[in-house]
């Protein structure tokens, strides 16, 4: 895929980490702080990490509640997860970026609103075990690759009939979290085109050449 | 004075303020920075956003890719705590049973209020906002002009840092020169839809917002607002030194650690509190103003929310800015032998007089915005490009079908990706299926960013439908204080609005050359936004020129009761097509001017 692009780490414009993260200590510490002020210790739960969780810590899939998918289970999203994005010239296949992890996350939510999804996914996982039996293995992962890529085209199109529809709806389901799992890392942002998320000097709008594909007259 | 428990609370103060919002920090900041002694009792907790916000954080390293969850209720990154629709232990009711006769209301717990997360968007109401009543026979007008409040949108404009330009819109109003910071950069699609709106004669021209896009300066501004108060002139100046500009990175919704984005901490109560005029309450769940046999406001009750005790202090004067509904739940709550119904509610108008943004939207992907050339689209993340009201004239002379105007915010450009983006190519792929695989990746690249969302947000006048009161059935919260019951009915003026602001934008997005999301010309009672969920709530505690009208007089002194004030949205008697928050500010710093001098004279 040929698309012009600068790199935006060697602008000029662009400050570097070491200043930004003093800019933003520079600030700390100036407000006055007592009496309830502490963060909620946040101890894997079976009930969330609550209305106050530490916002500036890093989380790891099953550090708040445990995980669910077994050996299995796991291998199983995982050779999904990268038909579902698999690698290519440019950026690295699902698995690479931890996402089979997330989806084990997501479905072992605590929360009411991910409950539906739970019982998608595992209620599918199990139907292509099955599918591998009706096609003479043991298991999914156990087929060639281009019958697996096959279950998972019927899947989709069945997805794309109605995807409230079980099995269909349970692709869906795998497919919005492992693609969304994608993106939502820095490499998968990265292959999509987001180049944010860097401190700058200056904003200076959208290049030149932009504008000239806009037919577009320079800002003032 | 510092931040304190109930044990430390002096036995007076000149003033005591409830809620460290838009409003509250606004008077606690004037109150300071004037030698009087104030304390803010806040119902949430202690807030840092210089240590406590992630603003660089990516969804990967939050549980869930950080979505919504019923603790995080805009995301785990928000800058919001204890905060919600749904707060366990703290409900409201419903009289409407339909969704769309449902009012939904956002509460924010914690210091400074929803300015932690709020859009930041600061636009004046315009001098026909003022007479809805006089010019579109609908609503009310209040009390005061433009011209009246134009001196305190300009101060407030400084103090707080709002980006704009001067455009010389009909009833939307220009700055003073020297007030506004310089407006960021349009991106490409705010720039494509400049362009081809232009054909339609529709404007669209830098929105306003609270971000400092270059340092305040210093030297000139805390001369020009604290005249003749040279500790105040110091102090603010120092405060003003300690904010950074923006670095065109990261979503302000989180806080914003530099101080560029506004907030009441960073910009009202940090230079606040080093006055020494100021202590700070946390976790102080006021519920009750109490009087004494003259009808004289002498303090407030309170929860101590740490150790669930019953406490008060005694105030020369009260200010409430508890943000808007939760305003008048205190008042409502507030009854004694000179108050049966509660303070101000002799007329029966508290409660009275609710409104929200008209609100509805509509998006597009734009062919024309594929595979643009990679670039950074950050900015000032969020909006950068808005439609002001641009038939101000057509509206006056009768052509339109509905009172009252509305605006357009326009969004475009590749923001940092969230959970749905993996599915938001779907309606557009070419695969027989949904997409997966080397081909979603293609089309993602292609797709990602070419899309234009429009928001509109329009006026409201108030509706004998639109109301609350304290729940007849006696529900009460966790603290045993009864809860408010909602009342919401949309008139056809707001769905013909509704319909109108459907059609508006889809003539933008088609001129555009867009494939249209489904609008809601033909069915705007499906396409308008719930009330309150535009998080613009208020009324309630109406101004008025008369007292059976109206809950306050023009300087937000509950017409009875002239040592309250309030400080918050509660007192506005019509929503405009602008956002309400700098208008907020604005009349909060007139009160607390006049109180202030009312004070002085020995008058409260
Ligand atoms: C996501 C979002 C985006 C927004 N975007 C914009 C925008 O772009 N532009 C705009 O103009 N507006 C915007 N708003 C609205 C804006 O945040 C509010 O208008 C503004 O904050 C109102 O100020 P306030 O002082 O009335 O209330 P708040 O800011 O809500 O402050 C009220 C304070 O009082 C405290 N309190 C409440 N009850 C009690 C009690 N009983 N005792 C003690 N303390 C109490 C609360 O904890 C809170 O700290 C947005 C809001 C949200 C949620
Ligand atoms: S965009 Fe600018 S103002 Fe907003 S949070 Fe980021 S640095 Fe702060």
């Amino acid at each position: 895929m040929a698309r012009s692009e600068k790199n935006p780490n060697r602008s000029p414009q662009r400050i570097d980490r070491r200043t930004a993260i003093q800019w933003v200590s520079a600030a700390a510490a100036t407000f006055p702080l007592s009496r309830g002020d502490s963060f909620a210790a946040a101890a894997p739960s079976a009930t969330g990490y609550g209305p106050d969780p530490d916002l500036t810590k890093v989380y790891q899939p099953g550090e708040l509640w445990p995980l669910t998918f077994s050996e299995s289970q796991r291998t199983l999203v995982t050779v999904l997860s990268d038909i579902i994005m698999p690698a290519d010239e440019t950026s690295p296949a699902a698995s690479e970026l931890g996402v089979p992890d997330f989806v084990d996350e997501w479905i072992s939510s605590p929360y009411q609103d991910q409950k539906p999804d739970r019982n998608s996914i595992l209620k599918g996982l199990d139907w292509l075990e099955e599918e591998a039996k009706r096609n003479g293995v043991d298991h999914f992962v156990s087929l060639d690759a281009e019958t697996q890529l096959k279950i998972c085209q019927d899947l989709a199109i069945e997805a794309k009939k109605d995807r409230r529809r079980f099995p269909g709806s349970f692709f869906y389901t795998l497919r919005n979290l492992v693609a969304g799992g994608y993106y939502t890392t820095p490499e998968g942002m990265r292959d999509i085109g987001y180049r944010g998320n860097v401190a700058m000097v200056e904003w200076n709008g959208p290049p030149q050449e932009v504008l000239d594909r806009l037919e577009l007259k320079p800002q003032e | 004075m510092p931040v304190i428990s109930p044990e430390e609370t002096q036995p007076s103060y000149d003033a005591v303020i409830v809620g460290s919002g838009a409003g509250g920090g606004q008077v606690a900041y004037l109150f300071a920075m004037a030698g009087i002694k104030t304390l803010v009792l806040e119902a949430g907790r202690m807030f840092d956003p210089t240590r406590e916000t992630a603003m660089f954080h990516t969804p990967n390293m939050a549980p869930l890719r950080a979505e919504r969850t019923p603790d995080k209720q805009y995301g785990f990154y928000d800058a919001s705590i204890a905060s919600g629709w749904d707060i366990p232990g703290e409900p409201y009711t419903n009289a409407g049973k339909e969704e769309k006769r449902q009012f939904a209301w956002w509460r924010q717990r914690m210091i400074g209020g929803r300015t932690n997360h709020w859009g930041r968007v600061s636009l004046r109401n315009g001098p026909y906002d003022f007479e809805m009543a006089t010019r579109m026979g609908v609503g009310h007008d209040w009390p005061i002009s433009y011209d009246e409040l134009a001196p305190y949108y300009d101060k407030v404009e400084m103090l707080a840092g709002i980006f704009g330009a001067s455009e010389g819109i009909e009833n939307s109003p220009d700055s003073s020169p020297g007030v506004l910071l310089p407006p960021p950069k349009f991106r490409a699609g705010e720039l494509l839809a400049r362009e081809k709106a232009k054909t339609l004669g529709i404007p669209i021209v830098p929105v306003h917002r609270a971000i400092l896009t270059k340092t305040q300066d210093a030297e000139r501004l805390p001369k020009i607002l604290h005249p003749g108060n040279g500790k105040a002139q110091r102090l603010l100046a120092e405060n003003m030194r300690m904010r950074a500009k923006c670095f065109f990175a990261t979503d302000c919704h989180r806080g914003c650690s530099i101080g560029a984005a506004f907030d009441s901490m960073t910009v009202f109560l940090r230079p606040a509190l080093k006055t020494g005029n100021l202590d700070i309450l946390p976790n102080a769940m006021v519920h009750e103003v109490t009087v004494n046999d003259e009808g004289r406001a002498t303090g407030v009750s309170y929860i101590d929310k740490v150790d669930g005790g019953e406490h008060h202090v005694s105030g020369r004067t009260v200010v409430l800015g508890a943000s808007s509904q939760e305003s008048v739940r205190i008042l409502l709550n507030s009854r004694s032998r000179a108050f049966p119904d509660g303070i101000g509610n002799d007329h029966g108008m508290v409660g009275q007089g609710l409104t929200d943004s008209v609100a509805s939207s509509l998006s597009a992907q734009i062919p024309a915005l594929e595979n643009l050339p990679l670039h950074n689209e950050d900015g000032t993340v969020g909006q950068q490009a808005y439609v002001p009201w641009w038939r101000a004239a057509d509206q006056l002379a009768g052509k339109l079908d509905f009172p009252g105007g509305y605006k357009f915010i326009v969004s475009s450009g590749r923001k940092m990706p969230r959970l749905s983006t993996g599915r938001s190519f779907d309606s557009l792929s070419e695969a027989e299926g949904i997409p997966f695989g080397h081909q979603l990746k293609e089309e993602a690249r292609r797709y990602y960013g070419s899309f234009i969302g429009i928001g509109a947000q329009g006026a409201m006048a108030a509706n004998k439908d639109c109301y609350c009161e304290i729940d007849p059935d006696g529900v009460k919260d966790q603290w045993g204080i009864p809860v408010l019951k909602f009342h919401w009915k949309f008139s056809d003026d707001e769905l013909k609005q509704v319909a109108d602001q459907q059609r508006s934008m889809r003539s933008i997005l088609e001129v555009l050359g867009g494939r249209v999301s489904r609008s809601y010309e033909d069915d705007p009672l499906a396409g308008v936004k719930v009330g309150g969920s535009i998080i613009h709530e208020v009324g309630g505690a109406i101004m008025g020129a008369k007292r059976v009208e109206s809950v306050t007089n023009k300087w937000c002194q509950v017409w009875d009761v002239p040592n309250l004030v309030i400080a918050d949205g509660a007192t506005f008697p019509t929503t405009a097509d602008k956002n309400p928050t700098l208008s907020i500010m604005a009349m909060a710093w007139r009160a607390a001017d006049h109180l202030i001098g009312e004070m002085k004279k020995g008058n409260v």
